[in-house]
Parts: C-alpha cells; sequence; structure tokens
C-alpha cells in the first residue's frame, strides 16, 4: 500500500479531525469522529412467545444504538403481516395447521428479510434488529442462513416470561391498543389474545444450551432477574448485552431540567461557569416546591460539576450527585462569548456550525456528537436508576431528550429546552410521555433557531438573525 | 420464594442484606415528601479539584456530592466460588485491580495465602482431604481470620468492596458467608468458575500453580500429579451455585473461560459495572503496545498541550515504529491514536489502518495549554503548587485532572481488554494512566511514572500480572518528565519550583 507524505494531513473544517489528504479526496474511514466498531453488519434476532417484550426491546435498543451513532432499524414481522391481510380475524390465523395462513406469515418473514438486506447491505446500515416470535428451531435456521450468506453476525435475543401478571400487564400496555384489536371489547381481546399464545406454545422450542451452543444469544428470564449469555462475538454484542442488563421496566419518573437562568444567560453569552441570577434562584426555590409537590420516595438528583447546577440543587434540600459528564458542551474557542462576538471574530465557524449542527466541533471545543458519548454512561446508569431529577444544561438535556424521545441528529440539537421549566418523562408502552412544567418564573430565551442562509459568505444580519434576546 | 409485584421484582431490589442506610451529610433528608423548604447553602471552589461544595462557617462542608458518583453506599463483598485451577485468583486480582484503577477501594483476601501463612510447610495434598480434621479446622480458621480482616477493611479501613477469594465450594460455607455479611451489613456478590476443559485447566497449574509457594521443592511431575489429586478432594462435596436453590442470590457465573455466563439478581451499579467488566475479560495471549506521539514542535519548545506536528526526529520515530511493527510480526494488529495532530501523523507512518479515539486525548490543561512550566509558575503559582500537592486530583482550571483522565480512559480500557493486539500511539499523561492500569499502580505513583518519548512499552499478560518490555527506537527526543520537587508549599521560591522543569529550547 503507497503511503500519502506525512505532512499531508487536513484537518476537517467541521468535526475539526485530523484526516491523511490521499489523491484529493479525505479518507471517509480514517476520519470519523468515532471509534468504528463494527466491520461486518451484526443481525439481531428476537426470539419468544407473544407478550414477552420482544417489540418493547426491539425498539428500545434500536433507540439506544442509533443514539449511540450505530444505524440500527428494526424489522418487526407482525407489522408486514398487518400489511398482507389487512383485517384481522382472530387468533385462527396463528393456528399451526391454518397452512394458507402459514403461507402469508412465510412471505412475511421473506418481505422483512429482504429489507434487512437493503438496510444493511445496500443501505450501509450496521445493525438490523429482526423482531418475531422465531421460536421454532427451523425458522431460526432460516435466518442463520440467510445471515450466513450475506456476510453479517447474529445475536439472538430471547424472552422467556413465566409470570402471568407480567404478561397480563404486557399484553394491556401494547397489545390491546394494536389495530389488530380496534373494533374490539377488552375483554374479547384479551381472550383472543391468550389463544395466540397458545398457537405458539405448542411449537416453541428455547434456545437450548447444547443444541445451540455455538450460537451468539442472550436468554432474558422474568424482565431481568436472571440472564444467560452465550459467546458474545464482539464489541457491539456486548455493549447491547450490557444495555438488557441494565434496562427494567418499573414505573418510574425522569425530571429534566436546566439549571436556573444565570448570570451569563441574562448578558447571552454561552458557557463559562457563573452563578444563579437573582430569578435563577426563584426557579431553584420553585423546583424545590414542584419536587416535594410530586411526593417521590427516593428521588435521585444529579447535577453537572458547573456552579449553576449545584446551586439549583442547593435549594431542593436533599443530598444530590456531581456528574463531570453532565458539564455543558465545551465552546472551546469560544466560550463566555455572545453570539455576536462569535460572528465578528468566527464568522467561518459560525457558519459550519450552522450547517451541521450536530457534527460541528468548535475549535478546541466539542460537538453535540462529542456530548453524546459523554454522556452514555449517564444514560446508562439512569436506565439502572428509578425516580431522577438532572438537572443540567440546554445542550446536554436536548442529548438526554433525544435518547428518550427517539430525536436524530439533524432534530437533536434544536430540541427547546427552555430555563425555568422541567420535563416529565415517563415510559409507557413502546415509548415515553413527556410533560412539559412550566415553573412560572421568567427567563431569557436562549434558544437560537437555524437560520436560512448558513453559507460562509452571508451577512453578519442573516448569521444573527435568529439570536434570541439579551442585554 | 414470596412472589412479588411486578414492581418489586426489579433485579431483586430489596436485598437480602439488611438495609444499608445512605451516608449521611449533616443536612441528610430522605425523600421529597412533605418538607418545608430549606436555605440553599453557599457554594465555594475546592481549589485543588476545583469542585463546587457546600461550606458552613467558612469550612467545607462533608457532602455526599464529593463521593464518587453512584457508587454503592453499603460495602459489597465478592465471594469467589469454585474448584482448584479454575481462575478464581487470576479474577480476584484483576478485578481488584481494575476497581481500585476506577477509583473504587477494593482489596483481595485470599484464604490459600492465610493457610499458608498459618501451616507454614505444605506437604501434599492429604491435607485437603475431607476426612482430614485437623486439616479441616485450621482451614476454617484461615477463613474465619481473612473474614474478620474483611470485616476490617469494609469497616474501618475505607474499603468499599472486598474480594473472598477461596473455592467456597459448598453450600454451608457460602450460607456462613451471607450470614456474615448479612451482620454487617455487606451486599454479596457470587463469582462462580465453573470449567471442565483438560486444557485450560493443564494451562492454569502450569501458570501458576506450580511456581506456588507450595511446590517450590518438587519438579514439575510431581506437582501437577499432587495438584490433581488436590481438585479431587473438593470434588465430590462441590455444589455449584443452582438456578433454583440459590435464586435469590446475586451471582454470575462463569463458565468455560467465558463461552458462556449466567447472571442473576444484579443489585446495584458496582455489581453491573463487575458484570460488564468480567464478561469483557479474556485469557487468550496476545500483547498490547503502549507509546507516545513521535516528538512534537511544542515537545522541543517546552510547551505542554496543544495540537501541534512532529519534528523531523518525531517523524524519523514514526517511520522506526513502523519497521519495529513489521519485525514483530504481530498478528493482526489494531492500531489505535488519539484525535490530535501528533498521534495520527506518526500512525501514518505505520500504512495500516487506525481508529481515532476522542479519549485517547492528552490531558486537558485548561488555562494552562500551550505553557512553558516556567510560564505557568510566573502566571499561577498557586495552581503550580497545589499541582505539586496532589498531581493526581489536580484539575486545570477549566481543565482536566488524572482522575478525571482515568475516567475518561475506561472504555479504552474495557475495549482493550476485549481486543487481542493492540497498538496504542497516545500522550504522556494519557500513557501514565492506561500502564496505571496495566501494572496495578496507585494514585499516587500514576502521574510520576516514566513514559518517554520514541520508547515502546510492550504488555504480555503472564500468570497473575504482566510482563512489560521496554523497547527504545534509538531516536533521540527531549525529555518531557518533569518530578515532584521537593518543595510543594504555595510559599516556595520560582527555583524551587522549577528545579525538576526538564531542559528544553
Amino acid at each position: 500500500m503507497s503511503r500519502s507524505n506525512q505532512s499531508t494531513l487536513t484537518q476537517n473544517p467541521l468535526e475539526k479531525t485530523w484526516v491523511p489528504w490521499m489523491k484529493g479526496r479525505l479518507n471517509k474511514r480514517r476520519g470519523s469522529s468515532v471509534p468504528q466498531f463494527t466491520n461486518s453488519p451484526t443481525l439481531i434476532v428476537m426470539v419468544g412467545l407473544p407478550a414477552r417484550g420482544k417489540t418493547y426491546i426491539s425498539k428500545k435498543l434500536t433507540r439506544y444504538l442509533n443514539w449511540i451513532g450505530v444505524s440500527t432499524k428494526a424489522f418487526n414481522v407482525g407489522e408486514y403481516r398487518r400489511e398482507a391481510t389487512r383485517s384481522y380475524n382472530s387468533y385462527e390465523f396463528f393456528s399451526p395447521d391454518n397452512t394458507e395462513a402459514m403461507e402469508i406469515r412465510k412471505t412475511c418473514v421473506t418481505a422483512a428479510l429482504k429489507d434487512v438486506y437493503d438496510y444493511l447491505t445496500r443501505y450501509q446500515g450496521q445493525v438490523a434488529v429482526f423482531d418475531a416470535t422465531n421460536t421454532t428451531p427451523e425458522r431460526r435456521q432460516v435466518i442463520l442462513s440467510f445471515a450466513k450468506d450475506n456476510g453479517y453476525k447474529v445475536f439472538f435475543v430471547e424472552s422467556i416470561c413465566d409470570d402471568p401478571e407480567i404478561i397480563a400487564e404486557n399484553i394491556k400496555q401494547v397489545k390491546l391498543t394494536s389495530p389488530d384489536y380496534t373494533d374490539c371489547d377488552k375483554e374479547e381481546a384479551l381472550v383472543d389474545f391468550l389463544k395466540r399464545i397458545e398457537c405458539y406454545q405448542q411449537t416453541y422450542v428455547p434456545l437450548d444450551d447444547h443444541t445451540d451452543r455455538n450460537l451468539s444469544y442472550i436468554k432474558i428470564f422474568n424482565v431481568g432477574s436472571r440472564y444467560l449469555v452465550n459467546k458474545v462475538q464482539d464489541h457491539i454484542q456486548s455493549r447491547t448485552v450490557y444495555y438488557l442488563m441494565n434496562i427494567h421496566v418499573t414505573p418510574r419518573s425522569i425530571y429534566l431540567c436546566r439549571h436556573g437562568e444565570s448570570e451569563l444567560n441574562l448578558v447571552g453569552r454561552i458557557g463559562g461557569d457563573s452563578g444563579l441570577s437573582h430569578r435563577g434562584t426563584k426557579f431553584a426555590s420553585a423546583l424545590g416546591d414542584y419536587m416535594r409537590s410530586q411526593n417521590i420516595s427516593d428521588l435521585k438528583v444529579w447535577t453537572s460539576h458547573m456552579k449553576r447546577t449545584i446551586q439549583t440543587a442547593e435549594f431542593l434540600g436533599v443530598q444530590y450527585e456531581q456528574w463531570k459528564a453532565l458539564n455543558e458542551i465545551d465552546a472551546g474557542v469560544c466560550e463566555e462569548m455572545t453570539y455576536e462576538e462569535i460572528q465578528e471574530h468566527f464568522p467561518e465557524e459560525f457558519a459550519l456550525r450552522d450547517q451541521d449542527k450536530y457534527r460541528y466541533r468548535y475549535p478546541k471545543g466539542e460537538s453535540y456528537e462529542d456530548l453524546v458519548h459523554r454522556l452514555e454512561p449517564v444514560i446508562m446508569e439512569l436506565e439502572r436508576q428509578e425516580n431522577v431529577l438532572v438537572i443540567c444544561h440546554q445542550a446536554v438535556m436536548r442529548c438526554l431528550l433525544a435518547y428518550f424521545l427517539n430525536k436524530n441528529d439533524d432534530e437533536l440539537p434544536y430540541l427547546k429546552c427552555p430555563l425555568h421549566t422541567v420535563l416529565k418523562l415517563t415510559p409507557i408502552a413502546y415509548g415515553c410521555k413527556v410533560q412539559s412544567v412550566f415553573l412560572h418564573i421568567e427567563a431569557v430565551n436562549t434558544h437560537r433557531d437555524r437560520p436560512e442562509n448558513v453559507d460562509v459568505d452571508r451577512d453578519p444580519e442573516e448569521a444573527l438573525e435568529t439570536v434570541p434576546d439579551h442585554m | 420464594m414470596k412472589h412479588r409485584s411486578p414492581s418489586e421484582q426489579h433485579h431483586g431490589k430489596h436485598p437480602r442484606v439488611g438495609d444499608c442506610g445512605a451516608a449521611a451529610s449533616s443536612t441528610a433528608q430522605d425523600g421529597m415528601e412533605d418538607r418545608t423548604p430549606t436555605t440553599p447553602r453557599e457554594l465555594t471552589q475546592n481549589p485543588l479539584k476545583k469542585i463546587w461544595m457546600p461550606y458552613k462557617n467558612g469550612l467545607p462542608e462533608k457532602h455526599i456530592s464529593q463521593r464518587k458518583v453512584c457508587m454503592t453506599n453499603c460495602p459489597t463483598l465478592i465471594v469467589t466460588v469454585g474448584l482448584p485451577a479454575r481462575g478464581k485468583t487470576y479474577i480476584s486480582k484483576k478485578l481488584t485491580r481494575y476497581l481500585n484503577w476506577i477509583g473504587v477501594p477494593t482489596r483481595e483476601f485470599n484464604v490459600g495465602q492465610y493457610r499458608r501463612d498459618f501451616v507454614k510447610i505444605y506437604k501434599s495434598f492429604e491435607f485437603f482431604r475431607p476426612d482430614n480434621e485437623e486439616g479441616l479446622k485450621i482451614r476454617q480458621q484461615c477463613a474465619s481470620a481473612a473474614l474478620n480482616d474483611v470485616r476490617q477493611y469494609l469497616t474501618e479501613d475505607g474499603g468499599q468492596v472486598a474480594v473472598f477469594d477461596a473455592t467456597n465450594t459448598t453450600r454451608e460455607r457460602r450460607e456462613t458467608i451471607v450470614q456474615f455479611a448479612e451482620q454487617n451489613g455487606f451486599k454479596v456478590f457470587f463469582v462462580e468458575s465453573v470449567c471442565e476443559d483438560p486444557d485450560v485447566i493443564q494451562e492454569n497449574i502450569v501458570q501458576v500453580k506450580l511456581c506456588s509457594p507450595d511446590y517450590t521443592n518438587c519438579n514439575t511431575d510431581e506437582a501437577v500429579e499432587d495438584f490433581m489429586q488436590r481438585i479431587k478432594c473438593y470434588e465430590n462435596s462441590y455444589e455449584t451455585l443452582d438456578e433454583v436453590l440459590d435464586r435469590d442470590l446475586s451471582y454470575i457465573k462463569i463458565i468455560d473461560v467465558g463461552q458462556r455466563y449466567l447472571v442473576n439478581r444484579v443489585l446495584d451499579h458496582i455489581q453491573s459495572r463487575i458484570v460488564y467488566y468480567l464478561m469483557n475479560i479474556h485469557i487468550t495471549p496476545r500483547s498490547i503496545y503502549l507509546c507516545r506521539h513521535g516528538e512534537s514542535e511544542l515537545n522541543v519548545k517546552g510547551r505542554i498541550g496543544g495540537d501541534s506536528g512532529l519534528t523531523a526526529r518525531g517523524k524519523q520515530f514514526a517511520k522506526k515504529l513502523g519497521q519495529f511493527i513489521q519485525t514483530q510480526s504481530i498478528v493482526d494488529l489494531k492500531v489505535w491514536t488519539s484525535q490530535m495532530k501528533r498521534t495520527i501523523q506518526t500512525a501514518e507512518a505505520l500504512g495500516v489502518p487506525y481508529e481515532q479515539w476522542k479519549a485517547l486525548n492528552e490531558i486537558d490543561a485548561g488555562v494552562c495549554e500551550e505553557m512553558m512550566y516556567e510560564e505557568i509558575q510566573e502566571g499561577y503559582p498557586l495552581e503550580f503548587a497545589l499541582r505539586d500537592q496532589d498531581k493526581y486530583r489536580y484539575r486545570y482550571p477549566k481543565g482536566e485532572s488524572y482522575e478525571d483522565l482515568v475516567q475518561r480512559l475506561e472504555p479504552v480500557i474495557m475495549e482493550l481488554e476485549r481486543q487481542e493486539n493492540v497498538l496504542v500511539i497516545c500522550h504522556q499523561a494519557v500513557m501514565r494512566c492506561l500502564l496505571a492500569y496495566f501494572l496495578d499502580k496507585t494514585a499516587e505513583e500514576l502521574p510520576y511514572l516514566k513514559c518517554p518519548l520514541h520508547t515502546v512499552l510492550k504488555l504480555t499478560p503472564v500468570a497473575y500480572g504482566c510482563k512489560v518490555e521496554s523497547i527504545s527506537l534509538n531516536v533521540d527526543a527531549v525529555n518531557t518528565h518533569r518530578e515532584k520537587p521537593e518543595n510543594v508549599d504555595v510559599t516556595r521560591m520560582s527555583e524551587e519550583a522549577l528545579i525538576t522543569v526538564p531542559a528544553h529550547h
């Protein structure tokens, strides 16, 4: 392999990463801002009877992997079936002797696998999650062959549960509202669904310790009280296992808010480590009242290492943990500047940021992409915990919110996270309910929308037109 | 087992051990239930770590916010389980090293060591025969002595995790330990190693048993034979952790050196981290190569930090590094760099693909970036002195500390454990942190480890530790190592502060 001259490293102006200038083109892979861990694409295959949380796990895992930068997509065979048959009549569709239905179901699997192929091979996705019951060795073999033909690694995730209460709760939360049961009364739907489960039970063969000893898989028993992990092959599977072992379904709420309005906020300056303004302290006090009104036992409170979040927490009168990882995005050379000053001194940087706010890294600072990596242990611990209040910062809160609400890279840096507003997130069904609570203490607006003109040759007025008011 | 409602069932949330209350601060309050609002405390910034803390009467208050984030409040007792030569001591030592490195005070207690101290001279496997009453009595006493030391460590000496390394192969013995833990308010987590592969067992015996003090006067064959008999003594009474009988215990069962794992009832953060770590380590032979970037422009000027390129000598080193790698004929070598120009330039000369990790970037010196030590002394004499007082915990203003670096590097270490042959091209402070992990150095030693430019350290795991080979590639470079000066008082003279600064242009 011919080597490029050592002195021809060039710094990508957006991400500030050094890349070799080879043959006049920037080498994409070397310049990536995060290490690339997967070479072969991975096919994650769910296994389990209906109402065992497979779709819950698929969606959550997909959300997590996308958030940490691994392009992932879930393929739910049930949806393909709904497309194919339009109207669901009854559990009889799933009876093992219903040959006509069997054909349809097989076709759906094939269609889904074709889309998996498109995603992983043509579209260059990294992980596909194949969400179906996959309860027989024959079906699993079909998938293994498919993966082998295409050079995908396979990792099975089996959910085993025999606790009738959990199953009933699952059915209530996600099945009764499924399109399959829109015109049914709840009792009828429940009865039909339980019969559906029975159809699978007859032919269900769980992953076997001996027969399947060469497969890579995790078996989850009773929503996480026990796990069996077999032959983890690589980094992405290891991270997947770690994630799955940390999530739970115990009801709880996560409260996200920013510190109270700070001195630097008032004058439109970004970053820094200033204290609370007068209104900021009033917010902190109101936050204390609000959290008390929520009447939560065993609430954990987390702050960053920056004065303004800690000052806010002090008003709550309870213990809190300081996380350096929750510090605001480092604006590098732009720390403590106003947007006007950034436009004046670094107009090109300012424009690049507007072009790709997620990947843009401040000179000697960070990008949102860096933030997400920094916040990953916070998210992992949030998954482990129950009721938590996180007092953080604008960019940080946007990253955390994007994780919970499944927002992509383009949306994330523009999520609205105003001062003095608490977001209460409560997991429900396959997603997250959000309640926005403004605590009625006025504060400056710190949200700058993307302007129309993002060219580096734009006029200052065009650059500054979306800057919010300040003193 | 009592049937629990779904909300209680979360990972066996209610530990068997008695209630371990959270460490209290003087204004501790437990929930956010109905209570009158409090006045906030004033904040002061700790000058060393730059952490904001509440203070009262001019003194910083002890507050839980100073503690390591999310680490357990109850001390944790990790208990190994398994027949001899299943890797229990290997796991104990490695886990202890890892936990200490990430800042969790941990110590291992090897009952075999207590037995050796007590019995002085080991005669034969007959000591371990199940019908050897005297032997049993002594072993019982040793276990008790060890547990006593565990109690001392966890309750009085500030330890957070104790690793109780013994066979613990009977349910009865384990029950004793669980009761001991309950009485003292410790959480218990079992780590069982199960292995029936004769090759692995043989290799274990060869690597760590033959050189044990028990066998100093034996030849290899005698030692192996005796040890096999020793294992047999335990086999009959071995009760492995059972899915049903032991379902209320928290444990991980490691089967066949990591082919399979069974994980039951992980209770908290530290147990979760332990499980993740144990699931990522392996024993496949491999080597890790650590080195710094080639000499940089700022290096020769005696300036710290920055993002400069290589000098001519630096480029020469890079070239020689490439040649060195070739001669090592390493199978499937991975090369990692930071995102700073100087490490990438170095890697470019190797002609192989490499991965850039932002986490490998040099320590951020904040306001002192690109300064010479002389300039730091002039502009920030107080900071300079504080750094010498506690170099590990000292955080540059708007920068980082070694302690921060370790946290930042943890995912790198985790991935290094997963990988096989890796070359890491990084920076002085970063390399010190990584080296400290592999060589089990303390927080005091870490910031002063010698990591000169143009030198490759080859680390090869062997027995319970790591063999280090230092390879200088014979390309001159400036010295960038500044020793701790004698006088670290804030009142010291400039000359005293600068006495250990290495020469530069």
